[in-house]
């Protein structure tokens, strides 16, 4: 038999996990930018809602014409919620359609994909945000907000994006189509209309008061609207970080959970 | 020096109550094209899965480049290049983003990667269409990308799963040029087809897998020897076989067979000297059983 010279690798060293993310956060925004549909619906939609809410039910809601200011924050966590479900179909689709086999056998840490899907979630959620803040400014949205209340809220606001994304990515790690996953996503999204985001709780029935005052959206809303409208903060601060970090730290170890299962050594 | 490329001993596997791996045992040698054969379900993606340590086995051991697949997994990753069954590409990006991608994360610098890229495209004759989005390709112009991008790292290893399914008759005889080449460049190519005429022409040597395990292995040359040696022929007006002698191919034993024949059919009959092929050992080991991987 003919002797056989040893091949080596080349690239003979592995890629560091800062590039790996690097990578995988450009292909997310990538994807996000040409997938412009959803990209213009998390835009559009909340900013239509906006609208509707501020001209066409405000005057009923609040004759005096204030409206806008009250419901500029539910909006915002609206609007976030309806740009990071799109996060859920994004990771199911890589999931199920074959590419994540071959990130699987590059010398790389796999879970990067979606960590890449989470980072462009929260990019494309920001902006949004921002465009819902101007034209929130343009219908008449007053604020009392200074510099640091401003960054207080865009934290919070971030870091409500941040838990929900990673849900939504555990929802996609879950279900077993990019359709499931959607269909799964959409019933999140009624959770802010059961806040404090369109009407105060008070005006609610009593049993539905206990929902919407025990649920994770109200105190985040109550925060944001203190900063930005510099109505009486209380308990809401802490309340709203500790929901935000606790879903956070959950839908973390679900979706590593999930990708071990799913994409891990079986 | 390591002469065996991929060792498996003893390898199982068993979805639910359906054993498909039923007791493998391999030695693949360095710098060989080596041909797994099979029926549909016979366990030939499985097996790739397992060696490229996509998929855990249930019992047994397996080595890739010396490297154990349970324990040393990052090992064998850095050892192996695989081109799945099904195309494993980006649909959203297209060919270019795919290869850079693929590129960065194989190692590549910056401009390494795009040098590396510009060379597979033109490689795989993509560069026509290397700024479209992948889901507007057609399936064998998927295939190539696919085949592309798992060579854009040189591996000691490579597996490829049914590599030709899909591709036109040019790009199918191209890529064939290519694995031969990697192996002359002392790559160890593992790879599964359905054309065993491209098993015969490829491979230094070939498995057979039937029913779990491993039925014949050996140079497409030693296969065809274990069925029988060649045969003369008889056919009859629409080319049907009315009978087949034994033979050794030599002048005096075709004469033999002739004369005795003579006088006992028309002398407008015609002959065919046949040797065994491929297809005719893979009938004869796997056409007994033909559906015990799958009804087990
Ligand atoms: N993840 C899985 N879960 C359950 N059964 C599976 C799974 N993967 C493979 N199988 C079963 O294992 C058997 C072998 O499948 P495999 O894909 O390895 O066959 P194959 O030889 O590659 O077939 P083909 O020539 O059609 O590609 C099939 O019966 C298949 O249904
Ligand atoms: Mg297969």
């Amino acid at each position: 038999m003919k002797t056989v010279q040893t091949v080596q690798s080349v690239p003979a060293r592995k890629t560091s996990l800062a590039i790996t993310n690097a990578v995988f956060v450009g292909r997310s925004i990538r994807l996000s930018l040409r997938n412009t549909e959803a990209l213009i619906m998390a835009i559009v939609l909340p900013v239509m809602l906006m609208l509707l809410f501020t001209y066409v039910f405000g005057g009923a809601i609040d004759p005096g014409g204030d409206y806008v200011n009250y419901v500029v924050p539910g909006i915002i966590l609206l609007c976030a919620g309806f740009g990071s479900s799109s996060t859920a179909v994004d990771v199911s689709q890589d999931m199920t359609n074959g590419i994540i086999d071959r990130f699987r056998t590059l010398p790389i840490r796999s879970l990067s994909v979606i960590t890449g899907h989470v980072a462009a979630s929260l990019a494309r959620n920001l902006l949004a945000t921002g465009v819902v803040i101007g034209v929130a400014f343009l219908v008449g949205f007053r604020t009392s907000a200074g510099f640091l209340e401003w960054l207080a809220a865009i934290g919070i606001i971030a870091l409500f994006i941040l838990a929900l994304t990673w849900l939504f990515a555990a929802i996609g790690l879950v279900a077993g189509s990019p359709s499931a996953a959607s269909g799964y996503g959409f019933i999140l999204l009624f959770l802010p209309y059961l806040s404090s985001a369109f009407v105060p709780t008070a005006t609610m029935p009593r049993w539905l008061q206990g929902v919407a005052n025990h649920q994770p959206i109200t105190p985040v809303i109550e925060t944001i609207r203190s900063l930005l409208t510099g109505s009486p903060i209380g308990h809401h601060a802490w309340l709203a970080a500790a929901w935000c970090v606790g879903i956070l730290l959950l839908a973390l170890l679900w979706s590593v959970a999930s990708f071990r299962r799913k994409a891990g050594h079986r | 020096m390591k002469n065996t490329a991929i060792t498996i001993r003893g390898l199982r596997k068993t979805y639910g109550q359906q054993t498909v791996l039923d007791g493998i045992d391999l030695d693949v040698p360095a710098g060989t094209i080596f041909a797994l054969l099979g029926p549909n379900g016979a366990g030939k993606t499985t097996l790739i899965n397992i060696l490229s340590t996509l998929t855990k086995p249930d019992e047994g051991k397996a080595a890739v480049n010396g490297h154990d697949i349970a324990s040393e997994r990052d090992a064998v990753k850095m050892s192996i290049s695989l081109t799945g069954q099904f195309a494993a590409v980006d649909g959203m990006l297209t060919a270019r983003e795919n290869l850079h991608m693929i590129c960065r994360l194989s190692g590549f610098s910056s401009s390494g990667a795009r040098a590396r890229t510009s060379e597979l495209l033109r490689l795989f004759d993509l560069e026509a269409s290397a700024g479209k989005l992948v889901k507007t390709y057609s399936g064998g112009m998927r295939r190539r990308l696919d085949l592309a991008v798992s060579l854009v790292a040189r591996r000691p290893v490579l597996f490829l799963d049914e590599p030709t399914t899909g591709l036109d008759t040019v790009s199918r005889r191209a890529l064939w040029k290519q694995i031969t080449e990697l192996r002359d460049e002392g790559i160890t190519i593992f790879l599964t087809t359905q054309y065993l005429e491209e098993a015969d022409q490829l491979a230094d040597r070939i498995a057979i897998i039937a029913g779990g395990r491993i039925a014949a292995e050996g140079t497409a040359q030693e296969l065809k020897s274990r069925i029988g040696e060649e045969r003369i022929e008889l056919l009859g007006d629409d080319e049907e076989l009315l009978a087949a002698y034994a033979t050794d191919g030599s002048l005096q034993d075709i004469r033999r067979t002739l004369n005795e024949l003579a006088g006992k059919v028309s002398p407008e009959t015609r002959i065919r000297l046949r040797k065994p092929s491929l297809d005719d050992v893979f009938v004869a080991l796997t056409e007994a059983k033909p559906f015990e991987g799958v009804l087990r």
